[in-house]
Parts: structure tokens; sequence; C-alpha cells
């Protein structure tokens, strides 16, 4: 459906869910029959007007879409350069893009007649809205979270349980999200008959990195409207912040055709040069991680190394294969921010316009400081703001007590 | 050099019975006492021995040969120093040795040096868990390229049209996932699940070594009529992580692999 927007650039991914080298099928042999019967599922239910139809009605009524467009008018004039306006994914129920996702992966669950579902989660905003859903289908759910990610987001960790969720602590490796997801993945190939496993990202193997990418493409498709409804023209610029890179592609990928410049935001955490970061792209290469051939951060031998980041929901040592695409045939820039700028970047947010960003949306933030002033004043810049910060306000709290 | 992973399974074929495929994590406890093992396990008349190459993210694997290979990996394990050590002992084992790795520590050497390196080692065929036959056409042509025996996986879940393909794809011998799980689970073998293993063998062009949960002798004896082999590896591990030092672990291994390796009689 989407497909013929990316045009210019084929129809990706091709039939085996490669984007040029990237994306793919890499996983254990358990898993590759139902691999299949999703993209079989997911094929039929693009096919059918009912499945459309349950889903606007969830999105509208359920979730609250369309969520508003807001110009940014403080931040535009203290950045100076062009206007900013923020696609306010905050809005949703459960405040973050994932339940755009996560509503639409559950009714295909509910096609394929599944029980359980699973996901993993990092911010915990995913997890949030895999368990909202799931107490919405009356499916019983598991979220795999690192002991770390629970320590830094215990909100939502409190918001799942409540939803009747369990919350599966996961101790290996880094106790973040790439564990969570190692884990996630062995739960699946144990239930891989009665269980659907509702990825949050733009990752994992085909035809994940397409449906969750077609969920989120709500988020590029009306802000696009919105913007040629109310001010007749184009954005000159798209921003969103890049972990594994859900609410990016979600942004990008309806303004792929269109001259926009699109730009993604990573997490360089201490810095690129420390080694504690999240930039996959920009100081990673290409491997296989969790079924899919992306950019990863990896030691020379082939090892994972352990993504960093403030922001829990960014702390991911992979990027989507499509952003790994992007990047190379250079559609997509993709710059970095560190910890300390998308504090910053929180705290102007909050100051100047009353709206407390999540940390992870601060990154695309923060890099307007940078941005903006290179855009005339009647150029527009769309941000997505793809979660708001009740989740993060104890951790910035004390991470602005130590800088005191 | 490496050996003729067919004719290992013929010969116990042979002598009446299903070829024993025990697996060790090298560089688990050290590079020596992994090598102390193989050759333990090669005393005792494996056909086959699998040497886990450490990933960071063993996908396929449960939480056995995830700390084992945490703890190899810990210890400075790397593809490229677990080849060494199995190359430095290949020449004085009877069985034939097989690689078991995921894709990335493969793609870090590249599809070619990897396979390069792997022959030189004297292995003779490889595993990728997270391998298939649809991503692995540059993977093929290295293993051809080196004389090495690209080995993929089948499971339950498999339909026949994708077992056909797979089997196209595999050399030395197709290895079968007992069930829907990671290594170490729980294995029960009910007579449903062996008669669908003995369906697979009876497509199968290779011979069919069925791994996965296989940790009593009990389950080898019942797994010996309906497998061409047997492939034990977290119960195997399990023992060097509960000995007190290297001497115990390769006792303690020892011990476990004679009385499973007896049970595969016919």
């Amino acid at each position: 459906m989407s497909s013929s927007q990316a045009s210019s650039l084929g129809p990706l991914p091709d039939e085996r869910g490669h984007f040029g080298p990237y994306g793919g099928r890499y996983v254990p042999e358990n898993l590759m029959p139902a691999l299949e019967e999703l993209h079989a599922a997911y094929l039929a239910a693009q096919q059918d007007p009912s499945f459309h139809a349950e889903l606007e009605d969830l999105l509208a009524n359920y979730a609250g879409r369309p969520t508003p467009l807001y110009e940014a008018k403080n931040l535009s004039r203290e950045l100076g350069g062009g206007r900013i306006f923020l696609k306010r994914e905050d809005l949703t129920h459960t405040g973050a893009h994932k339940i755009n996702n996560a509503l639409g992966q559950v009714l295909l669950a509910k096609r394929m007649g599944k029980k359980r579902i699973i996901a993993e989660t990092g911010a915990g905003q995913h997890g949030v809205a895999t368990a909202t859903v799931a107490a919405l289908m009356g499916l019983e759910c598991m979220v795999y979270m690192g002991t770390l990610d629970m320590e830094r987001q215990a909100l939502n960790v409190t918001r799942m349980r409540m939803l009747g969720a369990t919350v599966e602590p996961v101790t290996s490796g880094s106790r973040s999200l790439k564990d969570a997801t190692t884990q996630a993945i062995r739960d699946w190939v144990t239930n891989v008959k009665d269980t659907h496993y509702i990825i949050g990202s733009v990752v994992g193997p085909h035809p994940y990195p397409l449906l969750v990418r077609t969920f989120q493409s709500v988020i590029g498709k009306e802000a696009r409207a919105q913007l040629l409804e109310r001010e007749g023209k184009l954005p000159k610029a798209a921003v969103a912040c890049v972990g594994a890179g859900s609410n990016a592609i979600g942004l990008f990928h309806p303004l792929l055709d269109d001259p926009i410049d699109l730009i993604g935001v990573e997490a360089a955490g201490y810095g690129l040069d420390s080694g504690e970061h999240s930039a996959s792209l920009s100081a990673g290469k290409p491997g296989v991680l969790h079924g899919a051939y992306l950019y990863l951060l990896q030691d020379p031998h082939g090892q994972i190394i352990e993504a960093y980041s403030m922001a829990a929901g960014l702390d991911y040592p992979g990027v989507g294969p499509e952003h790994s695409h992007l990047k190379d045939i250079k559609r997509v820039t993709y710059a970095t921010v560190d910890d300390t700028q998308a504090v910053q970047a929180f705290m102007d947010l909050a100051r100047l316009e009353g709206i407390i960003p999540a940390l992870e949306s601060s990154h695309a933030l923060a890099h307007l400081r940078e941005l903006a002033p290179r855009y005339a004043k009647d150029d527009i810049i769309l941000v997505c703001l793809s979660g708001r910060g009740d989740k993060d306000v104890s951790q910035v709290a004390a991470y602005l007590e130590k800088q005191k | 050099m490496s050996k003729d992973l067919r004719e290992q399974f013929a010969n116990a074929a042979e002598a009446g019975r299903a070829a024993f495929v025990p697996y060790v994590t090298g560089g688990f406890p050290d590079h020596g006492t992994c090598g102390e093992l193989i050759m333990a396990l090669d005393g005792l008349g494996s056909e086959v021995i699998e040497v886990g190459i450490p990933f960071s993210d063993p996908l396929a694997d449960g939480p056995t040969i995830q700390q084992a290979s945490q703890a190899a990996l810990e210890a400075g394990a790397t593809p490229s120093n677990v080849l060494e050590a199995v190359g430095a002992i290949a020449g004085k084992v009877d069985a034939a040795l097989v690689a078991m790795t995921y894709v990335n520590p493969v793609l870090a050497l590249g599809y070619v040096g990897f396979a390069q390196r792997a022959a030189e080692a004297g292995i003779s065929g490889v595993i990728i868990p997270d391998l298939t036959p649809e991503e692995a056409d540059d993977w093929l042509e290295a293993c051809d390229k080196y004389g090495l025996a690209p080995v993929f996986m089948a499971a339950p879940g498999t339909p026949p049209a994708r077992l056909e393909r797979i089997l196209e794809a595999g050399k030395g011998f197709l290895y079968y996932v007992s069930m829907d799980g990671v290594t170490g689970s729980d294995l029960e073998l009910g007579t449903e699940r062996l008669a669908a293993m003995q369906r697979v063998r009876a497509t199968s062009s290779l011979p069919v070594a069925v791994g996965f949960g296989v940790a009593t002798p009990a389950q080898a004896a019942a797994l010996a009529p309906v497998a061409d082999g047997v492939v034990v590896g977290s119960a195997l591990v399990r023992r060097v992580q509960e000995a007190e030092g290297p001497a115990e672990a390769v006792g303690s291994l020892s011990e476990l692999a004679a009385q499973l390796r007896g049970a595969l009689v016919r």
C-alpha cells in the first residue's frame, strides 16, 4: 500500500524482505513457518477492508488519532531560523507512537488465532502499548525487560503490571533492550505455535520491518496532510530520533518522494569518542542481529557491543534495515546528540512550550539547535515528538541534581 | 584433514548404532581444557564432535550454553582463536569436527575468510542456526570452495517443501531440531514426536542427527532407532560448569558421554 510512495527508490523491501542488502530473515528454523504465517496474515489484512476499518476505528477512538500538529513558536523564536512544528505522538493513548504499531499487530495476532502475546521493551513505552492492547483483546501478555531499564523506567513497569502483563526481568548482558529482545526471541522459538511476538520497532526478521513501518507510517501521512491543509506547503525538513528507528521511519516513509531534508538523530550517549553510545549508523558496521542484516555496534570478532544512552528507548546496538539502506543511498542524513544535549532540550521544551518530552524525542529536539538556523524564517521543520516524558521525570531530576 | 561426515554416520550404522554427536563450547572453560574435552569425547568413540564458537546473543541456545559462551567470551575466546585451538588438535582425533556458531561472528571474518580458516583447522562442516538456505548463497559458495559441509536445520514445523529445499542446500547431515525450544529445554519423546522424526528421516537424502534437549541415556536410547545421529550439548556443558576444576570437568563429562554413547545401540 505505501510502497508506491517510495517509487523512486523501488518497491522496498523486496519479496524476501531486503532493503538493498539489508533486512532478510536470519532466524532459527523453528521461526520460519511463523514468519511465513505472519507475512501471509499481513498481506491478507492489507487486502481486507474490515481490517482497515477496525484499525482505523481503534486509532481514532481508542488511541486518539489524528494527533495534533503543533507549531512551537516559542522554541522557534529561541532557536532562530525555520518554523518548528511538532507532530504530537506524545498525545496518543499510552503516551507514545508505540500504540500505532501495537494496535496493528494485535489485530494480526487475533486474525492468526494467537492466544498469547510477548514483547520486548526498553523505555517501557512499547511494553505499555503491548500490555494495553493485550488487555483490550483479552490476550495473555509477557513483556521482557532488562533489569537496568526496569530500574530507570519503574513507572512503566508498574503500568504494565496494572494492565495485567507479566514483566519478565532480563539479567543477561547489558540488562537493557538488546538482551530483552534476545530473551523474547528465545521465548518465541519455544512457544511459536500459540504466541505472537509484537516487535516494537523496524527491526527483526522480515516481515517485521515492513509491517511496523506500515503501522507507523500514519505519523508521516497525517503530518503531511495536516501541513498541506493548514500551511499549503510541505516542510523543508523532517527530524526524528533513531534508536532502532520506528518513529523515524513512520515520519520519513511517506515523505521519501518529496524534496524534503530527512534527518535521523542517534544517541551519542557520553559522546561518540567515549565508545558509550547507541549510534549504530554513525559508528557501527553492517552485521546480523535479531534476525536481520543491518548496521550494528560490534567488535572486530562480530560480538555485539552493548549500546548506551540515557534514553532507554534508544539504547539498542542496531538500527532498522530500511534506515541502513537510506543511510547508504544518502536519502536520510543521520546526526548524533549526546546525553547532555538531550537533557538540555528536554528542559527547553518544558520551559518554553509547557511540554515535557520523552528523553528519546529530546534527541530529535536537541538537534534543532544546530539545524533550525540553517533554514529561512518561513521554512517549516517538522519534528516527531514521539513520546511524552512522564516516565523520565525522576531520571532527569536526578541527572540535574548530579550536575549541580 | 577434514573427514567425510556421511561416512562417519555410515560407520556408526554399520556397527548397529546411531552416531554420537557431542557438543562442547569452544574456549570454555579455557582453550586447553576444551581441547582435553574434545580428546576425551573422541576417545569414547564419538563420530562427530560439535565445537561451538561463542556469540554474544545466541538466539537458539538456552541458558546453559549462553552462560558457557559468555564465560568463554570473557576469557577472550574469538572465532579465530577457537579455530586455531581446534586446528592444533584436529590431526589427533578420529571424529569429524563440526563448528557451530551464528551468522555475525562468521561475517566478521567474511563467509570466504571463515570457510577458509575452518577448513584449515580441519573442520568438516559448519552449523549456523540463524542462517537459513534463503540467505545462504554466498555461504554455500564459500563452503564449496573449501570443501566444507554447510549443515542446515529442520524443525517440527518445517513444511515438506521447505524441508526439500533445506536438504538440497545442505551437505554432510541434516540437523533436526527435536522441538520448538532452545538448546537444553526439557525434551519429551512421545510416540508422535518420534513418528515425526521417522518421517523426516524417510524423506531425507542426508543422514539425520537429532538434537536439542537430549540429556539422558534413556532419551538417547529412544532416539537411536529413529535417527542417524544424536546430538547432546547442554547436558555435557553443564557437567563442565558444575565441576570444581579442569580434571573433574573432563572426568564428569566423560562419564555422562560414555553412558549416552552406550545407549545409542539399536
